[in-house]
């Protein structure tokens, strides 16, 4: 392969040329920013200013789009925003104290469920989800089931993160396939004959709360198995979740050795020095990839030859996908009500969120239709697959409520803990279930 | 002159209240920040508290739940092993490298600065740095001994129960052990010399001054050493955070962890509290042991050594 060596002339006229677009870009924005705060049906309060608390990036790039876009907020509205970031671990337990002691930051921005743990400390947004809604072509339905408690939104669902197969083409092929299967049966078979005839893939089996939880959740689910049913009963113990483990079990066989100690980011190093074929992660290791191509071969190797998949489908007949949502909530008690609400709006406005959208190159998959059209989706062939995860997830709690029981098993790995410890034989099939039936029933009491 | 006001003025003046006075403060500190908390958390743990919401008295139901739970007495019995484990061999290590740095030799300043390392950087950071030496597909042992040729498949160091839990126990020893150390270094400096002079002129050999002269002496510093030791082994947090999560399934779980899983992140805090109230008989039998066992010598009161 040749590489077209890049000159310095290159780089200074596409650095002018950035520059050029970036400054007119700023200058629509700006003017669009004032129209907007001049004409916006949310008029911050007098003297109001925001704080607001965030997870850590993954994707530098996204944080710098959201960065800008608060900048434009301030400079429409005049209203000062702090941002403050903390590890995606740290952001519930914070949130939940603040709600608890009525002071802290006014917009938290959190994980699945959680302004359902304490839906009556967020302040109503309804007019905000109502506003956008119209305007974007309507909320895809796992929105509605985040954003909802009730009659009315407590939060607004920015995005979602879209957790996919990242597979090694090469890699696939010489295992005798040309893609990811579309059925578990067959996925079964890509994973023998990888670990056989080329390079073994493998799933986090340790408590990684967002690569672990996101494909048990879906082997469970795609076997027609469920934690709990529509009316939050405890029905985890089921032939479909026995058959959902015996399928798990058999497909560790086939990982390479120590996905038990996977956490989220073990997956990203193994799979970045070829090490494995398969995995489940994010957009994020295309990224890595990505970033380093330019003074990496190895990088640039993994970034020609990756790709990604959406998940294969199981007895249950359609996809069982569980993708990371991030709503964002402020909090009732907050001084500037109005001037959350209209950052909220204001961050989903399609002048601000195209451009945070194509700054999170697929990192972050929007929660309203409208947004399908982002050319994000088709610039690169390999994340247009993101772009339905938002439509395709199932919510946290799967057939129940969305609400503080399911996070509170997702927190406890309920479901993680029993495929880990019948995947490494620390448990029977049945003996694992048990444990699970017994906690969830604590949980779901 | 009013009595009360007479009252006051002997309050003010006399000196047994003025000590009552100038412990006021100290009194005043123990209980907003150690009994409250404690009491609040030993309260929660009777009650069905969520985060948001006060919760209403259960009686013992916390604690008939987490006794019966696989989960738990997974962790109680993690929790003992790698306090026992860790700490014997942080105590026999730690003995042993007093004693060589309490001899005379080049560089003892620097040296002794060194072995300080391992407390002094960050836990979560040293907790990283095991990360990657655990790591199943890129661990530096797994690549030297690979390098070697002694083996062939990498070392699943944190993905099997027992292998995990050997792990997590090693590198707390690493991270525990220049505390005990310089502890007991700073003990044996107190010795009196004149005692192994003694020794010396009577023959004894350097087992029989260590068994003789320096343990009993140090007993005392000893006994303070490892309750410490114990107790902050025993309330480990952040090392198994970092390096397992609890994980795999739960097998390297502390009391300490679970915890704080069930009470903030699960925000179920009365479960949370009684997995942590459950935590406090141990302790204060670890206090009482130290206490009783190691320090209650007759010449330690002054009355002369039988």
């Amino acid at each position: 392969m040749t590489e077209r060596r890049i000159t310095r002339r290159d780089t200074l006229k596409a650095g002018a040329a950035l520059a050029g677009a970036g400054a007119l870009e700023a200058a629509h924005l700006a003017t669009f920013a004032r129209a907007w705060a001049q004409s916006a049906p949310w008029k911050p309060e007098k003297g109001a200013k925001l704080q607001l608390l965030r997870w850590k990036r993954f994707v530098q790039s996204e944080e710098d789009g959201f960065v800008a876009l608060v900048a434009a907020f301030t400079k429409a509205t005049g209203v000062p925003v702090t941002v403050l970031n903390e590890s995606l671990d740290d952001v519930q337990p914070k949130a939940s104290v603040a709600a608890n002691t009525g002071q802290g930051p006014d917009i938290f921005w959190g994980l699945y469920s959680l302004p359902h743990l304490f839906p009556a400390k967020c302040l109503d947004v309804t007019d905000v989800a109502d506003y956008l809604g119209k305007k974007y072509g309507g909320w895809v339905d796992s929105a509605v089931t985040y954003g909802k408690s009730g009659k009315g939104w407590i939060a607004i669902p920015v995005g979602y993160n879209g957790n996919v197969i990242n597979y090694r083409r090469s890699m696939v092929e010489k295992a005798g396939f040309k893609e990811i299967p579309k059925d578990t049966a067959a996925f079964m078979e890509l994973m023998k004959a990888l670990k056989a005839k080329s390079v073994a893939g493998g799933f986090a089996l340790g408590r990684a709360s967002g690569d672990g939880n996101a494909w048990v959740h879906w082997c469970l689910w795609a076997f027609g198995g469920n934690l709990v049913d529509a009316k939050d009963k405890v029905v985890i113990n089921s032939p479909e979740t026995v058959k959902a483990l015996e399928y798990a079990k058999e497909l560790s066989t086939h990982f390479v050795s120590g996905t038990a100690s996977w956490n989220d980011a073990f997956n990203n190093k193994a799979f970045l020095e070829s090490q494995i074929s398969v995995t489940n992660n994010g957009v994020s290791i295309y990224a890595a990839a990505k970033a380093n191509a330019a003074k990496d071969a190895k990088a640039k190797e993994v970034m020609d030859d990756m790709d990604h998949s959406l998940w294969p489908v199981g007895p249950a007949g359609k996809p069982t996908e569980f993708h990371v949502a991030y709503p964002m909530l402020a909090m009732r008690y907050t001084k500037s009500p109005q001037a959350a609400k209209a950052f909220l709006a204001f961050t989903l406005e399609a002048e601000n969120y195209n451009k945070w959208l194509e700054a999170a190159v697929a990192y972050i998959t929007h929660p309203l239709n409208a947004y399908d059209a982002n050319p994000v989706w088709t610039s690169d062939k390999k994340l247009t697959v993101v772009r339905d995860v938002a439509k395709r997830t199932l919510t946290a709690g799967g057939l129940g409520s969305v609400g503080e029981k399911a996070a509170s098993a997702l927190a406890d790995f309920v479901i993680l803990d029993m495929f880990a410890s019948v995947c490494t034989d620390r448990a029977t099939v049945k003996d694992a279930i048990s444990v699970a039936e017994r906690q969830a029933r604590r949980i779901y009491r | 002159m009013t009595g009360e006001h007479g009252g006051w003025q002997r309050l003010r003046t006399n000196r047994d209240w003025l000590g009552f006075w100038f412990m006021l403060p100290a009194a005043a500190f123990l209980l907003a920040f150690l009994v409250y908390p404690l009491g609040l958390g030993i309260w929660l743990s009777f009650t069905d508290a969520r985060i948001g919401t006060p919760g209403n008295f259960i009686g013992l139901e916390n604690y008939e739940w987490i006794v019966g739970d696989a989960k738990f007495q997974t962790a109680v019995f993690f929790t003992l092993l790698y306090t026992l484990v860790a700490s014997a061999f942080k105590f026999a290590i730690g003995l042993y490298l007093a004693l060589l740095l309490n001899q005379a030799m080049p560089f003892k300043a620097i040296i002794r600065a060194v072995v300080l390392i391992p407390f002094i950087v960050p836990t979560v950071l040293s907790a990283i740095a095991f990360w990657w030496i655990f790591d199943p597909q890129f661990s530096v042992i797994t690549w030297s001994l690979k390098k070697l040729g002694w083996i062939e498949t990498n070392i699943n160091f944190l993905g099997d129960a027992w292998n995990a839990r050997w792990s997590v126990i090693f590198a707390n020893v690493w991270r525990g052990v220049p505390f005990i150390a310089i502890s007991l270094l700073a003990g044996l400096q107190t010795l009196p010399p004149s005692l192994y002079e003694a020794a010396t002129l009577d023959g004894a050999t350097r087992w029989q001054m260590f068994r003789y002269i320096t343990y009993p002496l140090l007993t005392p510093i000893i006994a303070v050493v490892m309750t410490f030791s114990v107790l902050f082994t025993f309330t480990d947090f952040q090392l198994i955070k970092v390096l397992t999560n609890g994980g795999p399934a739960g097998s390297t779980e502390l009391m300490a962890t679970m915890s704080y899983n069930t009470a903030i992140l699960g925000s179920r805090i009365g479960e949370g509290s009684a997995v942590s109230t459950a935590m406090v008989p141990f302790l204060l039998a670890a206090i009482l042991f130290s206490w009783f066992g190691l320090q209650r010598r007759k010449w330690q009161q002054g009355e002369g050594n039988d």
